[in-house]
């Protein structure tokens, strides 16, 4: 098949970006988008142009490092899916598509589609975690978690920290991520220790970020790669809420 | 050289305890004097920055992605081993230590072995602590599941994300010391090279990947948890950036590589489509829980699968290992499929794959309980190849996944550089040949969260009157121009083929002739040819953009030019290696019905290789296995 990309090229933080035109013929469709962008850096290359630059490692849809906004939609047309696992065959043959980096304001870009979203490692340094040193935990049995706990609390862990969420929101918020870290601690009963100290300074390192508010419009949940559920931002709130009532980071 | 494996005395059930007891200490105080550095921040070096971290030394961890989340521990998907015995099903310390050496085919030592068993205990409390959300049982109990090579069941599990959710764990509590300043993390930055200084590693010397800018670190102790170098086959289970470069550098500068041919094939991946493919993904070990494996019982077939019936499939798995059916062993099952495929019966469009098959499963415990089980994994395939595997049988296929081989390490994880450690795959591994299933993230966190914590500390313990290590020393600076000239020669060859054409020209030449399966002419002809493309790379690659800006492809190019290393080093392994054992197939040793025939009169050690040279022939040293507690025994899972 054939395609012709439309694809922003910025040279880095500082300069100002474009958009440049590229044709690619005679594409197999079982190709993933990942695999086209590398078939066209081949040919950019041998041609003494210098490839386009983009995240990716895993290609297997987990690491979260990939994404871009294709047709103007973030990892692109398909439902639940990362860039790597976006496959030509959810194409035309012959379209016009349209690559951009993720744009908010807490995501600089970096150099064409490469962004920094470092802030996300702020936010779970602000409060994403137990606090459990290595070496003397108690036996795991010692802390039941019902099926159906664990389960729920497995569906907001399984966050990969893409940024999706934040790229197609209007306002640029990180609420799906950071509810879903939170939301996964507080269900649990090893993190109910310090649910009040993390939801404050976790919403707190988001304002400091820069990321905008959540003003639930549910884009985020349909654009997750995990289908990360809009429920976990009303825990959240909950969750803020009722630790602005009891007042104490502590407990 | 003689290997000094320092394994401590008394029985092997209470060797760790007697290290444990002995080990030196280093005193609160003092810790905040001590300088460590960590190249890697999966479940091996996150874990390790973190507990270090949390122990108050001072912490530089490094990685190449954008965050330490992303590392490569991410995608292990099947789960994690401990002998805890929550199934009452006979397991213990004791029986996974055999299963492991016996899954090893004894080419790892007892007594690593033994504590990587004993410290698995540890690790699912640990893990639990942090909150990784494992399966459970409804009355609120961890869950476990079987996986290949054992017949206990004492795989603990987050669906088919285990790694995935370990690492978050590790990570965690990495950015827990990051946010508490213990720990001082450098993202989108490659280590280049090693640092030593009369004799003893001292810092190593990394590129800043998003400025291009040379950097040098200085520290009183090294530690390397880089994960493997199956990527040097192009195709492979591996994330795009997993690469050899650092622990080849560091071999480079006085490490021992041991046992670099042992890669592991996994069985179950998804097969290669077209020449454009830049992976192949792994699909988890765990489905052979309900899959069964099958071929057409006839050369050739062309029938869809579900059009098949049942007397003209061949369940050879089921066929030769009754005992062990679909979950026999990684190497077994992998080298069964080659068979059969090699033999005119492989399926799909390349006729490179088979059929794993879930329809007899799904009959008996119905589509949900199968979702509920391994759901992601479904619709992962159904995005990769647009099949539903509900519908029809999955297509799988080997593919090179876990690098066995990697830096020498003795008991203390430490490297044949004093104070250059190795932990996770970056090592040789505890368990030798071909490990088990469910093992590979076990030994990445018990290396960083229970081992090294303390053989670490044993090494610092001497190190607290050094004072700090200057980063201006002559031997950074030397080390600083070296990597500065390597960039710029790349740079300046400027000829006309892409890095990928070399890498993917490498990766076939490996996978031919030191794969799955080697024998002496083949890799006697690779060795030939990949000096041929060695040369050919540097006279004709070319390397877009400039050195010192951000550039994907000066970074890939510098780790092939580290992969002809590497891959002519994996042939003389396995030339010189005599057997088939584990992972180590060769062609001239197997029985008549094409199992594997291990030597154990003349091959029952690990080979460690030293660096000779640009071009020296690599030195070969011996490190003797000795086996006490049990007698190697023929493998069989028939």
């Amino acid at each position: 098949m054939d395609l012709h990309l439309k694809i922003w090229r910025q040279k880095d933080k500082q300069s100002e970006g474009k958009l440049v035109n590229y044709d690619l013929k005679g594409l197999n469709s079982h190709m993933s988008f990942l695999e086209m962008l590398d078939t066209l850096n081949e040919k950019l290359i041998v041609e003494g142009d210098e490839p386009v630059e983009f995240d990716h490692d895993c290609r297997e849809g987990i690491c979260g490092q990939c994404g871009m906004m294709i047709n103007g939609i973030a990892h692109g047309p398909l439902k639940n899916t990362t860039t790597c696992q976006l496959h030509l065959r959810s194409f035309k043959d012959g379209e016009t598509i349209l690559i951009e980096p993720f744009r908010a304001e807490a995501f600089p870009v970096k150099k064409d589609l490469k962004v920094d979203r470092s802030a996300f490692d702020r936010i779970i340094s602000s409060g994403g975690f137990v606090s459990v040193n290595t070496g003397q935990a108690p036996d795991a049995t010692a802390i039941p978690v019902t099926h159906q706990t664990a389960e729920e609390a497995f569906d907001s862990a399984a966050c990969i920290g893409c940024g999706a969420c934040v790229a197609t929101c209007k306002n640029g918020s990180a609420a799906l991520f950071t509810s879903a870290k939170i939301s996964h601690m507080a269900l649990l009963p090893q993190g109910k220790e310090e649910r009040n100290k993390r939801v404050l300074d976790m919403v707190s390192q988001m304002d400091t970020e820069l990321f905008g508010h959540c003003s639930n419009t549910e884009a985020c949940e349909v654009e997750c790669p995990q289908g990360i559920s809009v429920l976990n931002i009303a825990r959240m709130n909950f969750e803020y809420n009722r630790a602005l009532f009891f007042n104490k980071k502590g407990g | 050289m003689i290997l000094d494996s320092k394994i401590p005395q008394g029985p092997l059930e209470q060797k760790w305890a007697y290290y444990k007891k002995k080990a030196k200490l280093v005193n609160p105080a003092n810790r905040k004097k001590l300088d460590v550095i960590v190249v890697g921040t999966g479940l091996a070096g996150s874990s390790i920055a973190a507990s270090l971290g949390e122990m108050g030394y001072n912490v530089k961890a490094f990685c190449f992605q954008d965050s330490p989340r992303r590392a490569h521990s991410v995608a292990a998907q099947g789960g994690v081993n401990a002998a805890k015995n929550y199934k009452n099903d006979g397991d213990s310390v004791y029986r996974m230590f055999v299963d492991t050496l016996k899954g090893g085919d004894f080419r790892a030592r007892e007594a690593n072995v033994y504590r990587m068993a004993e410290c698995s205990l540890n690790l699912i409390d640990q893990a639990v602590a942090q909150g990784v959300p494992f399966g459970r049982e409804y009355g609120g109990y961890l869950n476990n599941r079987s996986f290949g090579g054992v017949q206990v069941s004492r795989t603990f599990y987050a669906r088919g994300q285990t790694g995935q959710q370990l690492l978050l764990g590790a990570y965690q509590a990495l950015m827990r010391q990051v946010g508490k300043g213990s720990v001082q993390l450098f993202s989108r930055h490659e280590m280049l090279d090693l640092v030593t200084i009369d004799g003893k590693a001292r810092g190593i010397i990394v590129r800043n990947l998003d400025t291009g800018d040379i950097e040098r670190h200085a520290a009183h102790t090294v530690i390397l948890a880089t994960g493997g170098y199956g990527k040097i086959y192009y195709l492979s289970t591996l994330a795009m950036g997993c690469n050899g470069s650092a622990i080849w550098r560091a071999h480079k500068k006085g490490a021992l590589m041991a046992s670099p041919s042992w890669i592991q094939v996994h069985p179950t991946s998804l097969p290669q489509s077209g020449d454009y493919q830049s992976k192949l993904t792994l699909m988890s070990e765990s489905l052979r829980n309900d899959g069964r494996i099958w071929v057409p019982a006839k050369q050739d077939e062309n029938r869809a699968p579900n059009d098949i019936p049942e007397n003209e499939r061949d369940y050879y798995l089921e066929r030769r290992y009754p005992a062990f059916g679909n979950l026999a062993p990684r190497d077994i099952s992998s080298r069964a499929a080659k068979e059969r495929i090699d033999a005119g019966f492989g399926i799909g469009p390349l006729k490179n794959a088979v059929y794993l098959d879930f329809s007899k499963a799904i009959k008996e415990q119905g589509k949900d309980k199968i979702k509920e089980k391994y759901g992601n994994l479904f619709e992962m395939y159904l995005k990769i190849t647009g099949y539903d595997a509900y519908k029809e049988p999955m297509m799988i296929s080997p593919s090179a996944h876990f690098s066995m081989g990697g830096l020498w390490v003795d008991y203390e994880l430490m490297t044949t550089v004093p104070g250059l450690f190795a932990l996770g795959e970056a090592n040789f591994a505890d368990h030798g040949a071909n490990r088990l299933g469910a093992n590979s993230l076990l030994q990445a966190s018990v290396d960083g969260y229970f081992i090294a914590p303390y053989t670490i500390a044993n090494y610092l313990a001497d190190e607290i009157h050094t004072g700090k290590i200057s980063p201006d020393a002559p031997e950074f600076e030397q080390a600083e121009n070296a990597v500065k000239n390597q960039i710029q020669d790349l740079m300046n060859i400027k000829g006309t083929k892409t890095v990928d054409y070399f890498h993917k020209t490498l990766g076939k030449l490996l996978y031919d002739y030191c794969g799955l399966a080697r024998n002496e002419d083949g890799l006697k002809y690779a060795i030939q040819e990949i000096r041929k493309l060695k040369q050919e790379f540097y006279k004709d690659v070319r390397v877009s953009g400039q050195g010192n800006t951000m550039n994907a492809e000066l970074e890939k190019a510098g780790r092939v030019a580290d992969y002809f290393e590497i891959g002519e080093l994996m042939c003389y392994d396995a030339l010189t290696r005599n057997e088939s054992c584990g992972a180590h197939f060769r062609e001239e040793y197997q029985t008549p019905d094409g199992e594997a025939m291990r030597n154990d009169a003349e091959y029952q050690f690990i080979s460690a290789w030293a660096w000779t040279g640009e071009n020296g022939e690599p030195e070969l040293v011996k490190e003797p296995l000795t086996f006490e507690e049990i007698q190697p025994t023929v493998r069989s899972y028939k």
